[in-house]
């Protein structure tokens, strides 16, 4: 048993892994720019897929903050000794936050003309479904009686209050749950540890009522005219496993970088239940929203599963439950594969792109139909998403004091977990 | 011949009694049992316990609640009296993964208690047996055979180094019969 950690030990972010997450971001905005030369779908095409990541980063971000705030609340130990990890995730959100509205404002401006049914129109990129002119203005010659009775919701002002207001609260207590962490190193006592527990209450009563909301806002009024109301839920879990995947990554590569050399396989096992448990949970809330559609068989509803089950998205839309449901299930079940960090690793691997997949799914059908693509726009905008993510973390895991709250007062528990 | 059957080391906080295991096994002392009011994290690997093979018992279960629910609903809709709800063919399968997942969670648990139950002689009614009653309480029990070749004194020495509360010398294995 290791005893001695040194905690003064500071994660420097260099080399080969920042290049690589620069030559990411560099690929994104290569992704971006030949969408635009080629135009045509392929403009709706960046956009989609812009949303789709915008969103995804977002998530990851805020599943940091909702990590590291039900672990203060239920005052547990184990994972006190890597709370540093989502808290450097919740340090990001804010910058998430800013690109994702930029995302959706220039959705909302640039327009292009679609001919459906032999009208031609004028519709923004984003949300098109919604926030074309006049779409709810009685008389106009785009008026839809469906969406004039949702106007309370969709419509500009509320959306965008909706995304600052949610956005800005769950940033400031992120943040501020990150702040007092870091003062603790210095101060001590358990003065910023009550404090945190507050803001951590406070965040998870807030983040409970306020998600589906969001989600209900950004991702399901891409097709206005349907809606679920296990959405909401559908998405929480979706976030929590992806994010927690990323944490479990992050971690796994700062451990073969060297660092964290107190977590042992212990703690991966906890990560492997939560994410084993939580995958499990989002085929429990898939399941609950299609099955419920498919009984009740109204056409408002099953639209959105009739469109799944074109032949462009069938085969997608299976792999979407192999991907999150049974690879988790079988690689993940027994006791041992937990504590395996390979095995943790590829399943984290699996359940990343798999969640990437789910909310292609839930976008995709909605904004470009069977002009959907797999190609250098998919592939560009995730690496360089995923570059710009892993660039800002580890620059935030690097500016942190010390990778460990140095006085948390269960840091012996985790130190020491089941040890 | 001394009559002693088990010696009894009794703590009274779980780590004296993790030193207590570990200068027994430094002495090649071997532990019959451990007896604890709460959950120790980490003593089955040090006393080198097997891990527990309730899960395949709970596979089994949960394999037989899913096969029986599947049966009954297949036989009962499908099969003898096929109704029409809502449009639906009568053998779809959507319809039978609520029960399904039900019944195999129903079974898993009542067979998991049944196993376990089975697997520790414990059941309702029945008067546990155990070697110290305290150790449901606030006391954590380490238990050595006393029939072995080493010292007496030695085991009790041993415990009461790594501060044993008392070293109890018991002439019956177990403090309570039904």
């Amino acid at each position: 048993m290791k005893t001695h950690n040194n905690f003064d030990e500071r994660f420097e972010f260099t080399g080969t892994a920042k290049t690589i997450s620069l030559v990411g971001i560099v690929l994104g905005v290569i992704g971006i720019a030949f969408g635009f030369i080629l135009g045509g779908d392929h403009i709706q095409r960046v956009y989609s897929n812009l949303l789709l990541m915008g969103y995804f980063f977002v998530c990851v971000c805020l599943a940091g903050i909702f990590f590291s705030a039900y672990n203060y609340v239920a005052q547990a130990g184990w994972s006190a000794s890597l709370i540093r990890i989502p808290q450097a995730f919740a340090k990001v959100l804010p910058i998430a936050s800013i690109i994702l509205i930029l995302i959706i404002t220039a959705g909302l401006l640039h327009t292009h003309t679609v001919t459906e049914n032999g009208k031609t129109e004028t519709v923004p990129y984003l949300y098109a479904h919604w926030a074309a002119h006049g779409i709810t203005t009685p008389g106009s010659e785009n008026f839809d009686a469906i969406i004039y009775g949702k106007k309370g919701f969709l419509n500009i002002p509320f959306f965008y209050g909706v995304l600052i207001v949610f956005l800005g609260v769950y940033s400031f207590l992120g943040i501020k749950m990150a702040k007092f962490s870091e003062a603790e190193d210095t101060e001590g006592g358990m003065a910023n540890y009550d404090k945190i527990f507050k803001y951590a209450c406070i965040f998870l009563v807030i983040f409970g009522f306020t998600f589906p909301i969001f989600a209900f806002g950004v991702i399901m009024s891409l097709e206005a005219h349907w809606f679920s109301t296990m959405f909401g839920w559908y998405n929480l879990a979706a976030m929590h496993v992806s994010g927690l995947a990323v944490i479990a990554l992050v971690i796994i590569y700062l451990q073969k970088r060297g660092y964290f050399t107190w977590l042992n396989e212990n703690h991966l096992h906890d990560l492997g239940k939560l994410i084993f448990g939580f995958s499990i949970f989002w085929c429990y809330v898939w399941f609950a929203q299609f099955f419920l559609t498919w009984y009740a068989n109204m056409p408002e509803e099953s639209v959105y599963f009739y469109k799944r089950w074109e032949p462009e998205y069938k085969w997608w839309f299976w792999l979407n439950i192999v991907m999150n449901f049974l690879a988790p299930l079988l690689l993940l079940m027994s006791r041992d594969a937990k504590r395996l960090s390979n095995r943790v690793m590829w399943t984290c691997i699996v359940l990343i792109a798999g969640h990437w997949l789910d909310y292609y799914l839930m976008i995709m059908p909605g904004t470009l139909g069977a002009e959907r693509g797999f190609g250098v726009e998919e592939i560009g905008l995730f690496a360089g998403f995923a570059g710009l993510f892993f660039y800002l973390v580890m620059g935030k895991i690097a500016k942190a004091p010390s990778l460990v709250p140095k006085k948390h007062p269960f840091l012996q528990e985790s130190l020491h977990h089941h040890r | 011949m001394s009559k002693t059957k088990f010696i009894l080391g009794c703590f009274d906080d779980p780590d004296n009694m993790m030193q207590g295991i570990t200068n027994l096994q430094k002495n090649s002392v071997p532990i019959y049992d451990v007896y604890t009011p709460m959950p120790i994290h980490g003593i089955e690997a040090k006393m080198g316990v097997k891990d527990s093979r309730l899960g395949y018992a709970a596979f089994c279960f949960g394999c037989l609640g899913a096969t029986v629910i599947f049966s009954i609903v297949y036989y009962t809709l499908v099969h003898d009296w096929p109704q029409n709800i809502g449009g639906k063919p009568s053998f779809a399968i959507p319809d039978f993964v609520p029960f399904t997942f039900e019944w195999t969670i129903l079974f898993t648990a009542f067979g998991m208690t049944i196993t376990f139950f089975a697997a520790t002689h414990l059941f309702p009614g029945r008067a546990p047996r155990v070697m110290d009653l305290r150790a449901t309480d606030d006391r954590f029990i380490i238990a050595v055979d006393a029939k072995g070749n080493i010292p007496h004194d030695d085991i009790t020495n041993l415990l009461k180094e790594a501060g044993a509360v008392e070293v109890k010398h018991n002439e019956r294995k177990y403090v309570s019969y039904e």
